[in-house]
């Protein structure tokens, strides 16, 4: 595509100057500096308040609406209102991390299962199956936290609300974008070296253990931290299924205190839970690209991005 | 060939949980909506059909309809979606257009930060948002100086200068602001895989460049503009974190907050139930007007 705007432009820039700004309005492959303009505003529209957020924890004041100099006042350094010293705060990131934590290890292998046998189960109730396991990504995350909420209250009140029921809720929503990722790399492998393998006399175990397993490192690996930071990022399903105020996490804590006007702390918890899912998917895409180096084909950045634009309707962030 | 049984052994466990944590999840609000309460307003859901109390569901349907406690509310909801989702069009197309075609070398760094957003916390953006539009704030300053609350007020969408006071059109933009992301790459991917030929042929063929737009670039683009509007929809529905960090006001308060307010408040979780089971059927009717046109747009594409 860049090379034909390129030369359609170079063939439109050939003619006299006046010409050139008359054909560049009429050129539908001129640069259209209007739309380009639209972009970067919505663009810094939608970066520049997370940074101004990012920038009020560092701040020396106690103002979260203007910049009053630089500290780390607010990570650790304040003996008793910073992230670090502050219960409510540094509990809120515990609980955070460990949910994501218990649903990244869960839910990944029970979907690279689930994908694994998706993909290669034919007859009947495969189709009941697909289905079932794209419902949890088109459920309003509201739906989908209501109904487990109710099923922890009555039928389940064995395991009631709290920690458990936390991490359950995490594993069942994020558990079907690793079936996602996980079939678009089997879609990649193909089945050929897991038939030889099979023709060769490999058992059946032997086959998901020494061929498949290993192909799909790198999918797997993408999975567990695409889970951390689904889970990290998850507030519906967090609060509806919290017990009390050691099951509160980060999300939380921050629409808890959002507008009662506290400190820079605040900012300083969003700013290290933001700094944790930005090297969680930093690291998904490293590790993805440097497992399928030399294969070729799509690019990993676009998968992350066609992973939550085609699936996500339920809005899980 | 590796026999077949290995595959049903692999995906049985993960599909157990989510018969347990998903269907048996969703059947819970069922049972709980259509069925009774103790003295103390727990719930006590009736799993089987035959024992279905309507009594709750009829109370609140009859909430939604005209006359009801809930129908502001429900008028509100749909006209700030139909406001946002519109807005969301508006600034989203442009930028799903830029980025699909023009952006060129500098494709990989704006598709970079059209996703960039996808993962920042939503709940973080909000809160950006609360420490910007606070009267001191660098946004509600900027506005006000700029006599945009003056325009608002004008407009009736707001009341007084406090961004943060209940106004709707704080909660309207902040949706947008939330959803818009969600919007613009299914878009993005539309426009993208879009036959640039057929553009040229339609130049070639006489037509100007509005026209070619307007007759070629829009039409065939309007799957991806249903798969965003379906995609923005359903969460906003749903939404109720927004309304209770931007404003908090009962005067903008939408369908989630009424479920919200029911089910995690106490005493009306079956009421919850039953109006939560409303409002999927209302949202399924979205999702399968928007898979049937898929449908019909994939049946035209292959003849």
């Amino acid at each position: 595509m860049t090379d034909t705007t390129a030369l359609e432009r170079g063939i439109g820039a050939a003619p006299s100057r006046a010409r050139r700004r008359r054909f560049q309005w009429r050129d539908p492959w001129g640069h259209p500096r209007g739309l380009a303009l639209v972009t970067w505003i919505y663009i810094l529209w939608s970066i520049v308040p997370v940074l101004l957020a990012i920038r009020f924890a560092f701040n020396s004041g106690r103002s979260r609406s203007a910049a009053q100099g630089w500290s780390l006042r607010w990570f650790w350094k304040d003996p008793n209102l910073s992230v670090f010293h502050d219960p409510t705060l540094s509990s809120a990131l515990q609980q955070s991390l460990t949910l994501a934590f218990f649903a990244m290890l869960i839910a990944t292998p029970l979907g690279v299962a689930l994908a694994l046998g998706l993909q290669r189960w034919r007859g009947p109730g495969s189709g009941t199956a697909n289905v079932l396991t794209l419902l949890p990504l088109v459920t309003p995350e509201l739906v989908f936290a209501v109904g487990l909420f109710l099923l922890f209250t009555t039928a389940f009140k064995v395991i009631g609300l709290g920690t458990t029921a936390q991490v359950i809720g995490h594993v069942t929503f994020s558990m079907s974008f690793v079936v996602v990722i996980v079939r678009g790399r089997l879609a990649t492998i193909g089945g050929d070296l897991e038939e030889a393998a099979a023709d060769l006399g490999a058992p059946p175990w032997d086959v998901v253990r020494r061929i498949l397993v290993p192909l799909l490192l790198p999918a797997i690996a993408a999975s567990l931290l695409i889970v951390f930071a689904l889970s990290i990022d998850d507030f519906v399903v967090s609060q509806y299924l919290a017990s009390g105020a050691d099951t509160t996490t980060v999300p939380m804590r921050i629409y808890a205190q959002a507008r009662a006007a506290p400190t820079p702390a605040l900012n300083a918890l969003a700013t290290i839970m933001l700094t944790v899912t930005l090297l969680a998917l930093g690291l998904a895409y490293l590790v993805f690209r440097l497992m399928t180096r030399g294969e070729g084909g799509g690019s990993a950045i676009g998968q992350l991005a066609g992973i939550e634009a085609g699936i996500d309707a339920g809005g899980s962030k | 060939m590796t026999p077949r049984w290995i595959w049903r052994v692999l995906a049985a466990p993960p599909l157990v949980w989510l018969a347990l944590f998903f269907l048996v999840a969703t059947y819970a609000i069922v049972s709980v909506g259509m069925g009774n309460v103790t003295t103390l307003f727990e719930p006590v859901p009736h799993w089987n059909p035959l024992d279905w109390n309507v009594g709750y569901l009829v109370q609140a349907i009859k909430d939604v309809l005209p006359g009801g406690t809930t129908w502001p509310v429900a008028v509100r909801t749909v006209a700030y979606v139909v406001v946002a989702m519109a807005l969301s069009l508006v600034i989203g197309y442009p930028v799903a257009y830029y980025a699909a075609r023009y952006a060129g070398r500098s494709r990989g760094i704006v598709l970079l930060l059209l996703v960039l957003p996808f993962w920042i916390s939503y709940i973080m953006r909000m809160f950006a948002w609360t420490n910007l539009l606070a009267t001191d704030g660098y946004a509600s300053k900027a506005l006000n100086g700029l006599g945009i609350d003056t325009l608002m007020n004008r407009l009736g969408v707001m009341d007084g200068n406090d961004w943060l006071g209940g106004q709707s059109v704080t909660v309207v933009l902040a949706l947008v602001y939330g959803y818009l992301p969600f919007f613009i790459l299914p878009l993005y991917a539309s426009l993208d895989r879009l036959d640039h030929r057929l553009i040229e042929a339609s130049r070639d063929l006489g037509a100007s460049p509005f026209q070619s737009f307007w007759r070629t670039v829009l039409p065939l683009s309007k799957s991806g503009i249903l798969a965003g509007m379906v995609l923005i929809a359903l969460p906003m529905f749903g939404d109720y974190f927004t309304q209770d960090l931007m404003s908090g006001s009962p005067h903008t308060s939408m369908i989630g907050n009424t479920i919200n307010g029911y089910v995690q408040g106490g005493s009306e979780k079956s009421l919850g139930a039953a109006l939560t089971m409303l409002l999927s059927v209302f949202l399924l009717v979205f999702m399968l007007g928007y898979l049937r046109s898929m449908r019909a747009e994939q049946r035209q594409a292959t003849t």
